[in-house]
């Protein structure tokens, strides 16, 4: 109930604050397995690209949040599980674990998973290199539709650091799916990966 | 008309002005509907018409919600309306900062314009402090945003960007906060019809405008000023004016003025809102782009809330102060 209230919260508070557009560009919104991979600016990120996703797509698809981080105090570790529903990897590579377990078990169960490929937040308007995650996933899930997303000027909306946010247009825009050509190499893959995220700015 | 207006009771002319501008676009509405299903012939005459009918729809529907949003302040009393405008000027702004982007330095003075000025602003009309409301942008706010933005200690093009937000601020907060304060505006006789005043002004100037519009296309004179501005010409610009005027004079049985005065008041606010939409054309052109709204496409889908009301944001301060000066109250 209170997971809902929040949720119902949230979105409204998006959709003042950012008038959340959502611009589907390369492809409509369908009820497919697709992991969404997107530039990572702010906190709001999340938000934004679940707001972007009609509701019958949200319940199925979970976003991606480093475990050290989110479930450090009560309230971060409720708003992520409970309201968004996130999969927790951890970033300390201490355990023998595979840091992506977490995911593939998402995957396995038919979710769509939302991923910031850069790993952390950026500052700069261009997105970092992307981590191997994504090429890792592809690669042992080759069913599921890869889709990029650019999210336009969330950065202005809540910088690094900052706590409250400031009212600013932003839009994402999803593009046309990806897949994981035969024999391409990692480097190669999160190269091109990168640049359809990219390329999606000008669009 | 304007005995038939004067002595009807407010609430006969609430009703009276309610039926005839509702049922005007009803008109407007229905005709562009009956010519969007009527068969043009060939392909090429429907496709003109098509687009001539789509950009006067836009029109019709913004008309429609602004005379709605009245109609609900108008019953629901001054604190809603003051609200209601205060929602514009947060939209409007958000739209006019989305499009002058910021760094990050700018992110306090950013927080402090929405979350500080814009209620503080609506707050001080409210309450009716009106020497105050009129000064605390200029000489306030003024000097309070620059430095927290120089307290963020980033000097790059800290002119510019400055200026923007402080544009942004006088345009669709100070400017627009003038609208709902014309309701707290007590002339001599005139117990309580203030919401007319209002209704007077947003009118008077949305006619201008659309007539504007209209005549421009039909006219087809050269413009003014090419590089701002394809379609303001000298002489459809004074129709614009010229009947918006007169129907101010009109509408004088709904003002506190005789008809004389209530052209006056309708020119002045015609001039200024239509040379004000002219230079909030100027800025468009500056940031390259045909209107505001989220990246060429708007958020309400017809062009951006600030085009709809930016003649308004210019007619208001000035109608507003002429009429306390003129009237001496």
């Amino acid at each position: 109930m209170l997971a809902k209230l929040m949720s119902l919260f949230l979105l409204g508070l998006i959709r003042v604050l950012t008038g959340s557009q959502a611009r589907w560009h390369g492809c409509p919104p369908k009820a497919e397995q697709r992991i969404y991979f997107a530039n990572h600016q702010s906190h709001a990120d999340l938000v934004m690209i679940w707001a972007a996703l009609p509701q019958e797509l949200r319940s199925v698809t979970r976003a991606i949040a480093a475990k050290d981080y989110w479930t450090k105090s009560p309230f971060k570790k409720w708003l992520t599980t409970a309201v968004f529903n996130v999969i927790y990897v951890s970033r300390d590579r201490s355990t023998d674990e595979d840091p992506l377990e977490p995911l593939f078990d998402a995957l396995e169960n038919g979710d769509s998973i939302i991923l910031f490929p850069e790993g952390t937040r950026g500052f700069t308007g261009e997105p970092q290199p992307f981590k191997a995650g994504l090429y890792n996933l592809a690669l042992k899930f080759p069913k599921v539709v890869l889709v990029p997303a650019w999210i336009n000027n969330v950065q202005h909306v809540l910088p690094k650091g900052e706590v409250v946010p400031v009212p600013v247009l932003c839009s994402v825009t999803f593009g046309a799916p990806m897949q994981l050509q035969e024999g391409e190499e990692r480097r190669a893959f999160l190269e091109r990966a990168r640049a359809a995220v990219v390329a999606l700015r000008d669009v | 008309m304007y005995y038939l207006l004067k002595n009807l009771t407010a609430t006969q002319q609430i009703g009276a002005l309610f039926i005839i501008v509702f049922g005007l676009l009803l008109i407007a509405s229905a005709t562009v509907f009956l010519l969007s299903v009527k068969d043009h012939g060939d392909d090429e005459r429907a496709e003109r018409m098509r687009k001539e009918l789509k950009s006067v729809d836009g029109i019709l529907r913004a008309s429609w919600v602004m005379v709605l949003v009245f109609w609900i302040s108008w019953v629901s009393g001054d604190w809603v309306a003051l609200t209601l405008f205060g929602l514009v000027s947060f939209f409007s702004l958000r739209e006019f900062l989305t499009l002058s982007p910021s760094r990050l330095g700018d992110h306090r003075s950013l927080v402090l314009a929405f979350f500080g000025v814009l209620p503080t602003q609506y707050w001080l009309v409210g309450s009716g402090h009106f020497d105050m409301f009129a000064v605390f942008i200029p000489v306030y706010v003024f000097l309070a945003l620059p430095l927290a933005s120089a307290l963020a200690n980033d000097p790059l093009r800290f002119l510019e960007r400055n200026a923007k937000l402080q544009w942004g601020i006088m345009v669709c907060i100070y400017g627009m906060s003038h609208v709902p304060a014309l309701l707290l505006l007590s002339f001599p006789g005139y117990d309580n019809r203030n919401a007319f005043l209002v209704f007077f002004l947003v009118l008077v100037v949305q006619i201008c405008m659309v007539t504007q519009h209209f005549a421009s296309r039909q006219l087809q004179q050269p413009p003014v000023a090419p590089a701002i501005s394809q379609s303001f010409n000298w002489r459809s610009w004074w129709i614009g004016i010229a009947v918006g005027s007169l129907v101010g004079a009109l509408l004088a049985g709904i003002t506190p003025w005789v008809p004389g005065t209530a052209f006056a008041f309708a020119f002045i606010a015609c001039v200024a809102g239509s040379l004000g939409h002219f230079v909030m054309k100027a800025l468009k052109r500056d940031r390259g782009i045909p209107n505001w709204g989220a990246l060429g496409q708007s958020t309400t889908g017809a062009g951006g809330l600030l085009d709809r009301v930016d003649a308004l944001c210019f007619a208001a301060p000035v109608f507003f102060h002429s009429a306390r000066w003129y009237f001496d109250i």
